[in-house]
């Protein structure tokens, strides 16, 4: 438990290694790479089997940092951010592994990736808002080179994309929590002295902060209108990177909103809970319906993000208890089906056939060529489409139900979202995998045959089975996390936002 | 007034150790090591170091001492840290001094260095109007000698030339208000100004004052619309000079001009924090704050020359600078001083990295810093850190710097004047600013390199100042108080 802060510095302190030994042999920086992800990941899973349950955060670090501004080096815990913690160690373990194949100065790769994960661990623990915007800042900058250097199809747009869209957000975070801080007299940059700022300001400026933070937080979840970046950039980045972006860097945006903008003004929320849900809707429909129609094969992933990181929203601007934690679920759920995909799609498929047009796919008897890969990204495409059984499933379904309490018609829209996300995934999955190739399919399909595409290697089998084995285990046993969850939301700073519902 | 020389010669103790080491270069290099070419530039350089280590720590040793010699000098918290930190800043630039191969007369180079930097102590300690023009004089006399140094290039000379003319323009116009001042209150000193004017109140005179002496502050801080001599000094000026007009110069300049505002002119300070608005100088700050964020950053996009590009980018943190100063008189130098410090050592390692990659070759074109990874990883590992830095990106000093001032602004009235707003725009703009930094990271760290580029050799004394340099904005941004915690 005390250990956790832990997981920052070491994930830091493996970057720094992996750049020195990566210059001499890549082997050690994998090496180096693989067991810095395993031990943080160890360290939350030590946390995870040792945590008790309880409202409101568990401290373990509280330092002065900044006197002058009231800033404390806080970090602390509870059950939300413990199934996020988690979530970072598997998708990042996970995420190391399918980029095994990086041979591309692979110490920079490795330093990058394990700083970025370094930042996320950070955001995830602080306790103070300011410390919470350094790290997540921090996280910023990896992510551009990872896409820049390493990635693939239109890569330095799609980084510059991701970077600008992630920094303007933050940009908007900042400048809300400073109006909230130095208009409202705060004595410092902790949660509840921001709440208690805010809430002496009058109600328009308790909307303008609470649509700033939110607003920027949303951007960086996906939220629909600038949700754009995300496919963009996450089809561009290199395979481990994809990953650990929609799996992970996305959350943390959502986290944002839920642990930082939510509790800031219960009076403003009111009046833009409605805009918040429909955002989200039209985000889950639209994206779906994008996602329908896209001949990249990546793309379908990207924007199938985008519509299930709506739900998370939409779970958020419900805000009452079931709803909220189905929407924590669900970043847990979505971190892992993303990741799933994402390393079907671009390590197993992409890098054998080089393509990922789907009119080319569909040339290629892929499920025949890589059964693995076909098995791995059916299974990943019905915990996607939420059936029972897989983490998807238990998580869409607290979400629609803790909806409707709020407002049916909401759930109603919404689960028209769930219909569409059935409809891509379903037709991915035929197109790419098993069109029909009959005889007259035969003769283009020759050349492929005669150059057999590379056996599916070791560390892609484990960190497929890792990702496939936290899905089904969510989904038989969802409670796992849920009773972490449920009682962190009753601390009185998510009180007053969660009002009505029944838990 | 009365004359206490003992007490002037211990306060002035840094001036006397720059002013005997500049001497000191000049007259060992004429009788001894003129004539012996290769070691010249080392003697040069040596000298220059040792005597500035010595005056920077007679700077920040000498303490704080109040007012000196009848309240010529004013010995605050404020005087120490600018005047060890303009030191520094100088000892940074001064190791990219380039060999005798490519600048010749090294040793003048060096001791032209040496007066400037006393011209910005001076000008952090000056608490006299007379006082004050004279170091700001002698800081841009010996920068326009340095911005038109090497002999061998004409964009050196157009630098010094431009230089010059907009300088001696500011010169002129500084001069006109502080007569205008002088005139008015019949005395120089500055608490004593500020005593008279609040006596008086505000007359139209005093406005015209007050104009004239913003336009020189606009200049030395390279804000718009005063700031056009700055891309074209910042491209062609050498290495070292540039460095230091970006830096120290910037740092002595806004100390010596928040000192004169809010020191001397705090009864026309006017509104512009809340509504309404009253007449004064704080709004037109606010007003060339404003117009330098929007010309610096939009400016910068359109760049493809690394040095014009830090121009433009230098305009906008003036902008941000100018912020810094509205609040300074209200919630405390700290956020300011903090944020042009810093700026200053990021800014001098940029001008660093570039000075040290040029002696492999021209640097102008962001394509010429293509592949610095593969060419010189220290040189590309630094270059990282300034622009992140300049870019704002935690947890280096420049997004603390930011913040800071930030802070301070909104803490005078929150959104309820334009000066909140303009933080806001501040804070939109820095993610336009993010685009152009990322454009040189860029090339230095993804562009492979193009053919036939050598490794870059950097010499032992740039490597050490570099690394300086890039430990002091970690260590800073880590432990902001430090210097925060100061005033």
């Amino acid at each position: 438990m005390n250990a956790l802060p832990c997981t920052i510095y070491v994930s830091f302190t493996g970057a720094l290694l992996a750049l020195v030994l990566g210059s001499r042999s890549a082997m050690a920086a994998r090496v180096v790479a693989l067991l810095t992800a395993l031990t943080a990941w160890g360290i939350t899973l030590a946390a995870a089997t040792s945590f008790v349950p309880m409202a409101g955060l568990q401290e373990l670090v509280n330092v002065p940092w900044i006197p002058e501004f009231g800033i404390h080096y806080h970090l602390a815990v509870d059950g939300i951010s413990l199934t996020l913690l988690v979530l970072t160690g598997l998708a990042a373990t996970a995420g190391i592994l399918f980029s095994w194949n990086i041979t591309e100065r692979t110490g920079e790769f490795f330093a990058l990736y394990l700083a970025l994960i370094g930042g996320v661990y950070g955001v995830f623990l602080s306790a103070d808002a300011f410390v919470l915007f350094v790290f997540y800042e921090i996280a910023i900058v990896p992510k551009y080179f990872l896409i820049a250097k390493w990635g693939s199809t239109n890569r330095e747009y799609g980084a510059m994309k991701l970077v600008l869209y992630s920094f303007a957000g933050s940009a908007l975070v900042l400048a809300g929590l400073l109006w909230a801080y130095a208009a409202g007299h705060a004595t410092g940059f902790g949660f509840t002295e921001l709440v208690a700022a805010t809430g002496r300001l009058d109600l328009t400026s308790q909307t303008g902060i609470l649509a700033l933070v939110f607003l920027g937080f949303a951007t960086l979840a996906g939220m629909f209108p600038m949700h754009t970046w995300a496919p963009t950039g996450h089809v561009a980045a290199p395979t481990g990177a994809s990953m650990l972006l929609a799996g992970v860097v996305m959350k943390l945006g959502a986290y944002g909103c839920l642990r930082v903008a939510l509790p800031l003004s219960p009076a403003a929320f009111v009046l833009l809970q409605p805009w918040i849900a429909w955002l989200a809707i039209i985000g889950i429909i639209y994206a779906g319906f994008v996602a329908l129609v896209q001949d990249d094969f990546k793309f379908v992933i990207g924007y199938s993000s985008v519509s299930h990181m709506g739900f998370v929203l939409l779970g958020l601007a419900a805000a009452n208890p079931v709803a909220v934690s189905g929407a924590v679920l669900q970043m847990f759920s979505h971190g892992v089906i993303a990741g799933l995909l994402f390393a079907v799609v671009g390590r197993m498929v992409y890098e054998r056939t080089h393509t990922r047009q789907l009119a080319d796919l569909r040339a290629l008897p892929l499920h025949r060529l890589l059964p693995f890969a076909a098995v791995v990204f059916v299974l990943a495409g019905l915990a996607s489409m939420g059936l029972p059984g897989f983490s998807g499933f238990p998580a869409e379904l607290t979400i629609l139900i803790g909806t409707w309490q709020a407002r049916p018609l909401w759930a109603l829209a919404a689960a028209a979202g769930v219909l569409i996300a059935a409809a891509f995934t379903l037709r991915v999955i035929a197109v790419a995998f098993f069109s029909r190739t009959g005889p007259e399919r035969e003769v283009p399909v020759a050349p492929a045959a005669s150059h057999p595409l590379a056996p599916i290697t070791w560390p892609e089998k484990v960190g497929a089975l890792l990702l496939l084995g936290a899905t089904i285990y969510l989904g038989l046993s969802p409670d796992t996390l849920l009773d972490w969850i449920r009682p962190a939301l009753q601390s009185p700073a998510f009180h007053a936002i969660l009002s009505g519902g029944a838990s | 007034m009365n004359a206490d020389f003992a007490g002037l010669v211990q306060a002035l103790r840094p001036e006397a150790h720059l002013v005997i080491g500049a001497l000191l270069i000049l007259a060992i290099d004429m009788v001894w090591a003129r004539h012996r070419p290769a070691n010249r530039h080392h003697v040069a350089l040596a000298l220059g170091l040792i005597s500035l280590l010595m005056a920077g720590y007679a700077a920040a040793t000498g303490g704080t001492r109040g007012a000196v010699y009848g309240g010529i000098f004013l010995l605050d918290p404020l005087s120490v840290a600018t005047r060890t930190g303009v030191i520094l800043l100088a000892v940074l630039a001064l190791p990219l001094l380039p060999d005798s191969r490519r600048l010749r007369h090294p040793a003048e180079f060096t001791a032209i260095l040496l007066f400037a930097t006393t011209g910005f102590t001076l000008m952090a300690a000056a608490n006299n109007l007379l006082v004050a023009f004279l170091a700001l004089e002698l800081a841009s006399l010996s920068l326009y000698v340095l911005a038109g140094f090497d002999k061998t290039s004409p964009a050196s000379a157009e630098a010094g030339l431009k230089y010059f003319l907009f300088g001696g323009m500011a010169a002129a116009f500084l001069l006109f208000g502080f007569s205008l001042l002088y005139g008015l209150t019949s005395t120089l000193r500055l608490d004593l100004i500020a005593a008279q004017l609040a006596q008086q109140g505000p007359t139209p005179l005093l406005f015209v004052a007050l104009v004239m002496v913003l336009v020189a502050f606009g200049f030395k801080a390279a804000a718009a619309p005063f700031h056009l001599w700055a891309p074209d000094v910042y491209e062609g000026a050498p290495a070292p000079a540039a460095a230091l007009i970006a830096s120290a110069s910037k740092l002595a300049g806004l100390v010596l001009f928040t000192r004169l505002l809010w020191g001397g002119l705090d009864s026309a300070v006017g509104t512009v924090a809340h509504g309404p608005i009253t007449v004064g100088w704080a709004p037109v700050v606010a007003l060339i704050a404003g117009a330098s964020l929007l010309l610096g950053n939009i400016g910068a996009l359109a760049q493809s020359n690394v040095r014009r590009l830090l121009a433009y980018s230098a305009i906008a943190h003036a902008g941000a600078l100018l912020l810094g100063v509205i609040a300074a008189g209200r919630t405390g130098v700290g956020p300011l001083f903090y944020y042009a410090a810093t700026y200053g050592l990021a800014t001098v390692g940029a001008f660093g990295v570039i000075g040290a990659l040029e002696s492999a070759g021209r640097v102008q074109q962001l394509t010429d810093l293509a592949g610095l990874y593969k060419r010189s990883p220290l040189l590309a590992g630094c270059l990282a850190i300034f622009v992140l830095s300049l870019a704002g990106i935690p947890p280096l000093a420049g997004f603390f710097g930011k913040f800071a001032v930030f802070t301070s602004v909104l803490q005078l009235g929150g959104l309820s004047g334009p000066v909140g707003w303009l933080v806001i725009l501040a804070i939109a703009l820095s993610a336009v600013a993010l685009y152009y930094y990322l454009l040189i990271l860029k090339q230095a760290l993804v562009a492979t390199p193009a053919e036939n580029t050598p490794p870059v050799r950097v010499t032992l004394p740039a490597a050490i100042a570099l690394l300086v340099a890039a430990g002091l904005i970690v260590a800073l941004g880590l432990w902001p108080s430090a210097v925060l915690g100061l005033f």
